[in-house]
Parts: structure tokens; sequence; C-alpha cells
């Protein structure tokens, strides 16, 4: 025993101190770390913990990813259990007082709007069942207006020396934010009343807010990857003359085969929309990533069949 | 940096009214009520019904006009522009019910079939005789354990957790108690401390639970030193160093009651570890571990080898396992695609003295040592193969432990593995297995097959 608590007795000696240059924010999603870098500008560090390619759903969690959780001042993450496989293990190995669910420190994106699909009943018989909801709310700009409110209030309280700069920046990003959304809502809707087949239900609130009909998902059910069978019935369902739907939305981490062998089948185009920032080449922030989404979104209705 | 403490909870309860039940006509200020309460709700049907004639309306016109809310002005309040989704907290309402504070509560089944050339029973690895439970599965169709666990927060400062397997042993069920901890919450200096019963963070692969191996069975080397995975009740320390990379430290102090230790030497202090980990990530889709860890067991009377007649150590055993894993995964999406190299040294030094029934007890220093390395792989979701081989290895004692089962075979005992699972989801997994093992006298052809389900909670697991 004594020789366990002379090591690590030594250990904390040798501990340095660590000097933090301003409030480090762990993102689980790129979004938040996007977010938190317009709010917080230079005062802050954001890192994400998944990148756009990586369905955020699937993440080990790794060594890496505690050592940052262990520094973090602040934790931004989807929730509504997008993240039950990997965040609860790395919060319980993190050993941070700080940034524990319910202190100042986690801020949950997903409950400071108004969430979809909340199931009535769960059972896994129906796949991979969100109790809280749809957890990818990142889809409509007005959301995360919400979340950059809350977050700007967020890092205020946890830095007060630098409320008036996190206030500022907050403001002035909302005014932008909602000059660019009457731009996209301008842009989109001839988009409204489109219907479209879905790889994953990742899109409910992209189809809420332009107006989207979602006629059937690639997955059988949610987190199951489409089945032969799944997708033969699609085909029979859908017709091969291309009026069965307006297009196929898969995200770039999804296998793009289900999509294009459904798009060879049908005729309706297939397209990939980053579902976060990073997730094409255009989608550099979060002004680029609805610019890019409206985008392809238009390049494929001009594809479908009238 | 000064943080508030001004959180206000979110959620408020709403109580139900307890309602007094009395009899029809017993009281007139009751019917009074009653009269009251009826006028009302006519009168609230008919605001409803209004109400929801009014919805109709703006239903049928918004789908006139899809678009509406695109040519809606922007107004200067960012909340105003967009009425759709609104301020709601994580529970707007909660009934105040005595379950909602009801642990996660998990079930995992197992189950399995295997079969054997030799016969599983009289299974020994000459020179390394097996502790505890170590040793193959029965012949035939038998259930593995099936687990129950039990995990919620105490309060603030502490959380639990509970793991219970039911196991059928000669036709009797037993419930064990395999994990039984409290763990510290958000101590300060990034520590935390556990106490109870928990498999030791020795290695790699010992703290992980029965339904998370890669393979139906344990390494050679952790059946032969650890009878399996080494579980005993104590106290754990933990510390993440503050360091850029991923860097923990941890110490241990338990009882010695299960092997390696055994009858709780020491006065009930039978054992002491301490583990050093680091790990990290190269590029997006490659990432490691690597461990060292040390255990100091003591040991009064430690049985190990036949169940009816064993032999009995006494004496210290000092162990180091060092622990290398390597995932890949394109991208980061293990999901689709990914392969686990993982590998395991141990050497232990057993110094003592062993006794067999009838026999004056002889004094024992040996080293052994043991390694083995695996591989799993998949190509596409679902679908997994790997490989694993095991070895052990160690010094001759001197020739009076000929013809016991201290005494090892000429050449060093190996298996070598073959798996393929199937898994439908996170929850489900079936798996076929094939051994070739030549660790006992006669080599053995080992075909197995496994079953895991799991329903209810299901913790996330550790990388």
């Amino acid at each position: 025993m004594t020789r366990t608590i002379k090591a690590l007795a030594l250990l904390l000696l040798l501990a340095p101190l660590t000097a933090v240059a301003g409030l480090l924010v762990f993102a689980c999603e790129p979004e938040w770390s996007a977010l938190a870098e317009e709010i917080g500008g230079d005062r802050i560090e954001a890192s994400s913990a998944t990148h756009a390619l990586q369905d955020p759903h699937y993440v080990e969690a790794r060594p890496s990813l505690i050592s940052q959780v262990r520094k973090a001042d602040l934790v931004i993450c989807s929730g509504a259990q997008l993240e039950i496989g990997w965040l609860p293990m790395l919060l319980s190995k993190a050993n941070n007082p700080r940034i524990l669910p319910g202190r100042d420190g986690f801020l949950e994106a997903s409950s400071m709007v108004r969430r979809l699909d909340v199931p009535d009943s769960v059972d896994r018989a129906q796949g991979d069942m969100h109790p809280q909801g749809n957890p990818h709310i990142q889809m409509n700009p007005h959301n995360i207006a919400l979340v950059a409110q809350a977050l700007g209030k967020r890092l205020a309280e946890l830095d007060p020396d630098n409320a008036a700069h996190y206030q500022a920046r907050t403001a002035d990003f909302l005014r932008r934010w909602n000059v660019a959304i009457t731009r996209w809502e301008e842009q989109a809707r001839g988009l409204a009343g489109s219907r479209v087949v879905c790889h994953h239900k990742s899109w409910v609130y992209l189809e809420d807010w332009l107006g989207l009909r979602e006629v059937a998902t690639l997955e059988p059910v949610p987190g199951i990857p489409p089945t032969a069978a799944h997708l033969s019935a699609l085909l029979a369902e859908l017709g091969a003359d291309g009026k069965g739907a307006d297009m196929i939305i898969r995200s770039p981490f999804q296998n793009p085969k289900p999509s294009e062998w459904l798009q060879e089948r049908t005729g309706i185009p297939a397209v990939m929309l980053p579902l976060t920032v990073g997730g094409s080449d255009r989608a550099l922030d979060l002004f680029s990533l609805f610019d890019d989404i409206i985008a392809r979104m238009l390049s494929a209705r001009s594809r479908s069949q009238p | 940096m000064n943080t508030r403490w001004f959180y206000l909870p979110l959620a408020w309860a709403l109580s139900g009214c307890p309602l007094t039940m009395a009899q029809d006509g017993q009281n007139p200020e009751l019917d009074l009520l009653r009269e009251e309460i009826r006028s009302m709700r006519v009168e609230y049907e008919a605001r409803i019904a209004e109400l929801e004639a009014r919805l109709d309306a703006a239903e049928q016109a918004a789908a006139a006009e899809p678009s509406a809310q695109g040519a809606r002005a922007v107004a200067e309040e960012p909340m105003s522009a967009y009425e759709g989704p609104v301020m709601m907290s994580p529970q707007t309402v909660s009934m105040a019910r005595d379950s909602s504070f009801n642990p996660a509560i998990g079930v995992t089944f197992q189950g399995q079939a295997w079969s054997f050339e030799n016969d599983p029973e009289d299974y020994m690895i000459p020179g390394f005789p097996l502790g505890g439970e170590a040793g193959p599965a029965p012949q035939g169709l038998s259930l593995a354990e099936t687990e129950i666990s039990m995990s919620a927060n105490v309060d603030d400062k502490f959380t639990a957790m509970l793991t219970a397997p039911i196991a059928v042993e000669d036709g009797e069920v037993k419930i064990e108690l395999e994990e039984a901890w409290i763990e510290t919450v958000g101590l300060p200096a990034s520590l935390a401390v556990r106490m109870g019963r928990f498999f030791s963070a020795i290695g790699y692969q010992n703290s992980r639970h029965f339904h998370a191996w890669d393979f139906a069975d344990q390494p050679l080397v952790y059946q032969a030193f650890l009878a399996n995975q080494y579980l005993d009740d104590g106290l754990q320390m933990r510390w993440l160093a503050p360091t850029d990379f991923y860097l923990e430290f941890s110490g241990e102090l338990l009882r010695g009651d299960r092997y390696p230790a055994g009858g709780a030497a020491n006065s009930g202090f039978g054992a002491q570890s301490l583990s050093a980990r680091t790990g990290g990530d190269i590029g997006f889709s490659h990432s490691w571990l690597l461990g060292l860890s040390w255990l100091g067991a003591d040991a009064d009377e430690r049985p190990s080898g036949s169940e009816d007649d064993p032999l009995l150590f006494t004496g210290g055993t000092d162990m180091l396992v060092a622990s290398f894993v390597w995932k890949w995964a394109p991208y980061g999406n293990s999901r689709q695609q990914n392969f686990i190299f993982q590998s395991e040294y141990l050497r232990r030094k057993e110094d003592g003295e062993y006794s067999l029934s009838g026999a004056t007890p002889g004094s024992w220093d040996m080293d052994q040592s043991g390694w083995y390395a695996q591989a799993v792989y998949q190509p596409f979701p679902r679908w997994r193969f790997g490989a694993r081989f095991d070895q052990l290895s160690g010094d001759t004692p001197d020739s009076r432990w000929l013809d016991t089962p201290l005494y090892p075979l000429g050449s060093d005992p190996r298996r070598y593995s073959l798996m393929v699972d199937w898994s439908n989801s996170e929850f489900s997994r079936l798996r076929l297995q094939y051994n070739y093992d030549s660790a006992g006298e006669d080599a053995d052809n080992q075909f197995g097959l496994q079953y895991i389900f799991s329903i209810g909670a299901h913790g996330a697991h550790t990388f």
C-alpha cells in the first residue's frame, strides 16, 4: 500500500501546472465546435470529438478523447442519446467535475429546441430508438440560433471577465445568421413539398424547416443497415419511372451503394448532403454548410422528374 | 476563472391531487361541486371544438402555400423569426413516481455449444495448474452466465454498479456477485476512487466483461495466471495526468481472496497492484493503447488444479503485465469496417511452498511467462473474423515435482484459435470458434458456437 501512495504522491508533485489561455470547449460534433468558435472567437479553444465523415452514433471512447475531456471547461453535445455509446464512458473516465451533466460545463444542444420524432413508446425491435426524440437538430438553422443564444450565455457565465465579448459576438452572429436564414428560405422556396427518401432519419429537422416530405428510409429500421429485401421492396414501391420521389438523400459517412443502386433503377436522383461542417468541400463553416445543402438539393431537384 | 453555482433544476414535478372518494348523495356540497365541474366541462369542450376548427383552417392555408414561412420577414429579435422550435426543458412534465429513480437495468443472455475430443472435465495444462473457474466450457449445449447488471448515481458524489451473473453449475442455479462497487464522481485533482468488488485494472483483457470478449474463451495465459480474470474486493484509485496525451495511473489494494492471491493473506490485505496506461490517435483512422501493470499477490493455501484434490500454494506472486492494443477504422467509422490487434505479455514469479495432499510441502521458486496475440477484422458491417495465438512457457522445476500437475510437458503449451461472429445490432451476436489446443497432454480440436444477447440498459464500452 505504501508503494502505491508513494508512487501517486510523486506523480502529483511532478504534475505540471497547466496554464490555460482561454476556455477549452470540447464539442461532440463539428457543428458545435464551429458555433463555439463563432461565439467565443479568440477567447476559447474548441475541438470536436468527431469529424464530418464520421457517424456520431458509433465512436470509440478513445484514450485521446478522454484526455481532451479531462481538460475541458465546457462540453457541448447534440445529446438526446446520440452519443450514448461513448460519451458516458468519456465523462466517467475523464475525472473532470466541471463538465458533468447538470453542471455549468455541460450543454446539451437538443434540450434547447423543440425535438421532433419523440416516440410514444420505445422498443428495440424498432431499431436504434432515441426516447428523447431525433437528435440531429442542427439541420434546422433556427435551432442553431437557439443553441447559439444558450451557448453565448453559458460562455459568459463560465468566463465572466469576457462576458461582454461573448454577448457582442452572439448578437453579431445572430444578426448575420438571420440574414442568411432569410436568404436560404428564399432560395429553397421551390423545394417545399419535395418527396425525399433518406438513408437514415438524419434529416427530419431539414424536412420540417423546408417543408419536405419523407416518403421512405433506406434503413429498414433506424440503425440497421439497408438490406437487399428492403431495397427491393422500396424499388417496387417507388417504381422505375422516377416519379416515386424527388431525391434520395444520404450523409457523407453512409455507404453510397444503396442510394446509388436505387437511383440507377428508379431514376430518382441520389444526393449526398453534408450533415455538418466539413461534410463537403464547400461546407467550411456553418454558413457555407447550409449554402451547400441548399445548392445540392436544388441541383438534385432540377434533375428529378416533374 | 470563476464558476458560478447558480444552476437551477429545470424539471418540476406535477403531483396528482389526492381524490377523496365519497358516496353519492351523502354530501350536498359535493353534488354542487359535481354540477360545477359538469358545466365547466361543457364549456371547455365547446372551446376546444372551436380551437380545432381554427387549427384545421390554418393547416389548410399552410398546405396551400408550403413555403410561407420562408417569406416571413426576419425581425431584429431572432426568437421571433421562427415560431417552430420553442424553448423546452428536457423534462417539462414529470410525474413524481418512485420508479423514476430506478437504476439502469440490463440483462445479458449467453449460451454455447462445444464439441471437444478430450473430456473437458479432465482438462489441465501440465506445469500450469488452473485456479478458480478457468478451463474449457462444458461439452455439448450449455448456458453460460446470464448476467444482470444495474447501475445508477447514488447522489451528486457517488455512482454505483452491480453485476450479478446467474450460473448453472452441476444442475444448481447460483447467483454470484461479480461486481458491486461504488465510485466517486467529480473528485478534484482528476482523481477517482472505486470501492467494493471489481475486476482489477491490471492488463487490458482483465476488466472486460464476458460479453465484450472477442473470443468465446480467455487467452491461455489469462486462464493459467489469473484464473480467467482477477476479481477481488478492495479499493482502487485512478489518476489522470494533466497531459495533452492520455496518461492514467491506477493503484489498488485488495483483499486477496481470489486466484492468484488466496486465503485473504496479510490479515485481508493480500494483494496490491499498480498500472500505467497511455494511448493516442494516429490520424483519423488509427488509435492505440499501451499499458503496464504490476500485481503483487500473497496466497495462504490457495487452491488450484483438481477441485477434489487441490494443490495448495502459500507464498507470494509478483506479476508483470504488458498490453498493447491497436485499432483501425477508416475515418473512425468502426461500424462499417474495422481491425483490432491486441496482444499481452504476462510474467510471474511465484515464491513459496506448494503442498499436495498427503505429502510434505515443498518449496517453489519459479518464473513463468505467457503471451497471446489476436487480430479481429470486420470487412463489412455485421461480420467479424478473428485469429488468436496463445503460448505459455516457464522454468522446469526439480525432479521432486515429477508426476505432479506442476511438472510441465517437454514443449511449451500452445493454442491456435479462429473465430467468426455476426452481429445484427450492438445487442446481438452469434459466434463460431475453433481452437487447436495443444496445451494438454493430448492435442484437442475444439469447436464452439456461442450467442450473446442483451436487453435493457447497456452501458457504453471502454476502448
